[in-house]
């Protein structure tokens, strides 16, 4: 199997606080994994990590075979590596069809100047970009929408549009940051379908950020679980269920 | 040729044959009115350009008039100096043909100076956000004031006298439509979107892949550029330039037409520029008339009194200005947004 996202060795210091020490991870083609842990574990660090809002301070992050220490975040979206944001980021003055078009911007071929002549080659890129954006939006169902503001869309249409905001930048990887956050358990496994789904259909990789262990448990094919910066279990979901530090890191402790 | 290219030529065309036959009788019998619709024309190129970092970028810019005064001062020197040489060599201040050449030339010069500026105080400033980077915009447009102040080869505290009054209907007018053009047809593609998803959310833009940095100092350099052409024009047309045109208040005027015209639309700040020209002049005929007391004409002529009172009224009854959608706004003064 060829390894997509390796992280090897990373550690992050905030001044004095360790926030993630000495975490390896590794996703391969085509894998849904999930990252869990409990508040304040460090998972959202990680994401930040692989994201390049923070740099490692040691170990590196590499993207089939290719460092990311150093590069900024759209450069890291540019090399393949989409996500999605906790508490929902969406582009809140454009329409559901901006928000996606937007996305375009990264593998564009005219620039400013291109937009100013107007020539053939941009026209037909234009309409390149529009066409295949209503293909996206009809994907998910969000095209009769598309003229809709994005701030006037429902909560579970708003987690859509950020997933197909983030696919339209063409990832190889895909970061979900707890998509599950406040839905109700009927969106939830609605949820789970879609991430499957978009794992197929686009033939990408997925990284689970998540708190809700049945959204976890259901559909990752392996899980890394994180407490106080440390990966303490790795594996697939059953033994992650039945593994004592994971089952002391969430409960606590037996009393003796 | 596109659609927007075509009325684009259509537009430019339109100023030409104005200024070829109605110039002159325009420029003789109405002068007053003359002045105010070059003003106009000024005013809506500095707004219409400065919205594009304001409005549609969400950036506070408070530096405008610093560009204009590089603007004015490069394209002032440029007719003093090397307009000899170019009518050594073409004929004459009287041809038609190379005075507006001569003003093309001093324009464009303008505003690449202007642009040059921009893009020296944009890539440093720009990583800093609201308030912080509208004081260091300020501060800019106060260097500018100052040294020009101090610079005796640009005439000091004297002023300068420029050589040539170029500026005609077509070169205002011309370059008006060009501003609007250039901002709204880089804001309407897919390109241009950027520019808004920069002032939506930056965190989100920047993890959509598009370089926030680099579409703040496209904006910025463009707005400068044209900021510097409107230096050019106003240059040409007073005939005469002080720092003291270009002081701290004339970059709060064209912050107020943004505002009042509704920052993100480009429409409603031309609109908006028009009016806020207008309303002076009508306050001060207003002023001298006999339904308004003696003592009460400083006050209805004093246009800062006035702006205050009307941006007081705007932001109680329509906080996003005239046209806009309000979300510029919200990002300069709602602190709910900052993360």
């Amino acid at each position: 199997m060829d390894s997509l996202l390796q992280l090897n060795n990373c550690t992050i210091r905030f001044g004095g606080l360790t926030a993630v020490s000495n975490f390896s991870m590794e996703i391969t083609k085509g894998e849904l994994v999930g990252l869990i842990g409990p508040n304040g574990a460090g998972k959202t660090t990680v994401f930040n990590m692989v994201t390049g809002v923070y740099q490692p301070t040691e170990g590196e992050v590499l993207l089939a075979g290719e460092r990311l220490n150093g590069l900024k975040p759209y450069a890291i979206t540019g090399k393949g590596i989409a996500r999605t944001f906790q508490n929902i980021r969406l582009f809140s003055s454009l329409t559901v069809f901006d928000n996606v078009r937007a996305s375009f911007n990264l593998r564009l071929k005219h620039g400013p100047i291109h937009a100013l002549t107007r020539g053939r080659a941009f026209l037909n890129e234009e309409n390149d970009i529009e066409k295949r954006t209503l293909e996206l939006l009809k994907i998910f169902n969000l095209d009769r929408l598309r003229e809709v503001m994005c701030k006037s869309l429902p909560y579970g249409d708003q987690r859509r549009l950020e997933i197909v905001r983030a696919l339209a930048t063409q990832p190889k990887l895909l970061l979900l940051d707890e998509p599950a956050a406040g839905m109700t358990p009927t969106e939830k496994s609605n949820l789970m379908k879609l991430i499957e789904f978009v794992r197929e259909t686009f033939d990408i990789s997925v990284l689970l950020v998540e708190h809700d262990m049945r959204v976890v448990m259901g559909i990752c094919k392996r899980i890394y679980v994180l407490d106080h910066g440390v990966k303490i279990a790795e594996g697939p979901p059953e033994e992650i269920r039945r593994n004592p530090k994971v089952i002391e890191a969430y409960l606590g402790e037996e009393p003796p | 040729m596109s659609r927007s290219l075509l009325s684009l030529t259509f537009a430019l065309l339109i100023c030409a044959s104005i200024s070829f036959f109605g110039e002159n009788f325009i420029a003789s019998n109405f002068a007053y009115y003359y002045d105010i619709l070059i003003s106009i024309g000024v005013n809506i190129i500095l707004a219409t350009s400065l919205n594009l970092v304001n409005g549609y970028t969400g950036q506070f810019s408070l530096g405008h008039a610093g560009f204009m005064a590089i603007g004015a001062y490069a394209s002032a020197s440029w007719s003093n100096h090397l307009d000899p040489v170019i009518f050594g060599i073409t004929g004459g201040s009287g041809n038609p043909i190379a005075t507006n050449a001569a003003m093309f030339v001093s324009m464009f010069f303008a505003g690449i100076l202007a642009a040059i500026a921009g893009f020296a105080v944009g890539v440093p400033s720009l990583r800093l956000k609201g308030d912080y980077l509208a004081i260091v915009t300020l501060g800019f447009g106060e260097i500018i004031r100052v040294a020009i102040l101090n610079t005796d080869f640009l005439g000091a505290s004297r002023g300068l006298s420029v050589a040539g009054t170029y500026t005609n209907l077509f070169w205002t007018f011309g370059s008006v439509v060009l501003c609007a053009y250039v901002v709204l047809s880089l804001v309407h593609s897919t390109y241009g979107r950027g520019f808004l998803t920069v002032r939506d959310d930056e965190v989100a833009a920047e993890a959509m892949g598009i370089n926030t940095t680099k579409y703040k100092v496209v904006a910025f350099v463009v707005a400068s550029f044209f900021a510097g052409v409107a230096g050019a024009l106003y240059a040409h047309f007073k005939a005469f330039i002080t720092p003291e045109g270009f002081n701290f208040f004339r970059s709060v005027d064209v912050v107020v037409i943004v505002i009042l015209g509704g920052m993100g639309s480009t429409i409603g700040v031309a609109v908006a520029a028009v009016l806020l020209t207008i309303l002076p002049e009508a306050l001060r005929a207003l002023a001298h008339t006999q339904f308004v007391p003696q003592a009460y004409q400083g006050l209805l002529e004093n246009r800062l009194i006035l702006y205050s009172l009307l941006l007081i009224v705007l932001m109680l009854t329509r906080p996003q200005g005239l046209f806009g959608d309000g979300t510029a706004f919200k990002k300069w003064f709602g602190r709910s947004r900052v993360n």
